[in-house]
């Protein structure tokens, strides 16, 4: 059945994801990361799906949708970043820091 | 044998999860995780969801990777740079981490028959009794085959969260070619 094998590699995928966007500095990385929390997140759907039914796969569909959204439009903004500072280095990205 | 081809796929997950967040160049990371995608598309098949594990390579492993890649390529990121943030943050990571990997010992002995007896607040209860829903949407698997399992319940009962779903693309495409065009 799997279940909680399931769920806990679900678990370490995750705390991978988290440290990765907590330690790079890279925007595309930490973009990167990003995706690699969603996919944890979609182990965990499928893994219950066998048990409370076939809505599990529809969330998966609807998060595989916007995560694609996501990283269209954020990579977009990365460029636009990047026209505008030459980088995409988180420590020069500070326009906002008071 | 299911069992060990889930830990192969697992091992193989987990350490180019690892080695993706610890490269420094930023192709090496996005290859890496295209092989975590690919080990994780290998997991859904043993879950019993082929249409999913078709679907993460097609759209995850292929194009959300290529549009990565494209724009590392196109920003010519891919040499490495010094790339880790400061001690603070290190900090910070630690005990994220530490508490999210808490929760890991108390998931991996999950079964089915200890969640059934932890909702019901019975130690023995059924949990095909309980997960009648699971049994259904197996059955009507077996029936319909895994497209029409996941199709049915996506044109029916989700049909308005599809819908907007395309709203939500549409809304994608104007706002990236927005920002990416050269004159705002």
């Amino acid at each position: 059945m799997l279940l909680g094998p399931s769920l806990a590699l679900s678990a370490i995928l995750f705390s991978l994801g988290v440290a990765g966007v907590l330690l790079r500095r890279n925007a595309i990385v930490l973009f990167m990361c990003i995706e690699l929390m969603l996919n944890a997140v979609n182990l965990t759907f499928v893994a219950l799906s066998r048990l409370y039914g076939a809505g599990g796969y529809v969330m998966v569909f609807f998060v595989m949708t916007v995560a694609a959204a996501e990283a269209a439009v954020g990579l977009a903004i990365i460029l636009a970043i990047f026209r505008h500072e030459q980088s995409v280095d988180l420590e020069n990205i500070n326009l906002l820091r008071g | 044998m299911t069992e060990v081809v889930f830990y192969v796929f697992a091992t193989i997950a987990v350490v180019s999860a690892a080695l993706c967040i610890l490269q420094r160049s930023a192709v090496s990371a996005a290859l890496w995780l295209v092989t975590t995608m690919f080990s994780l598309a290998g997991i859904y098949v043993l879950l019993g969801a082929q249409f999913i594990a078709a679907v993460q390579v097609l759209v995850y492993a292929g194009a959300v990777m290529v549009l990565f890649l494209f724009v590392i390529m196109l920003l010519n990121i891919g040499h490495s740079t010094p790339d880790l943030r400061g001690s603070s943050m290190v900090g910070a990571t630690v005990v994220v981490v530490g508490l999210l990997v808490v929760e890991l010992a108390t998931l991996w002995r999950y079964t089915p028959r200890r969640l059934a007896a932890e909702i019901t607040g019975t130690p023995l209860a059924n949990p095909a009794a309980l997960f009648a829903a699971g049994q259904a949407a197996q059955q009507e698997t077996a029936a319909r085959g895994v497209v029409g399992g996941v199709a049915a319940p996506l044109f029916q009962q989700y049909l308005v969260p599809f819908e907007a779903t395309s709203v939500l693309l549409l809304s994608a495409i104007v706002g990236a070619v927005v920002l990416a065009k050269r004159k705002v």
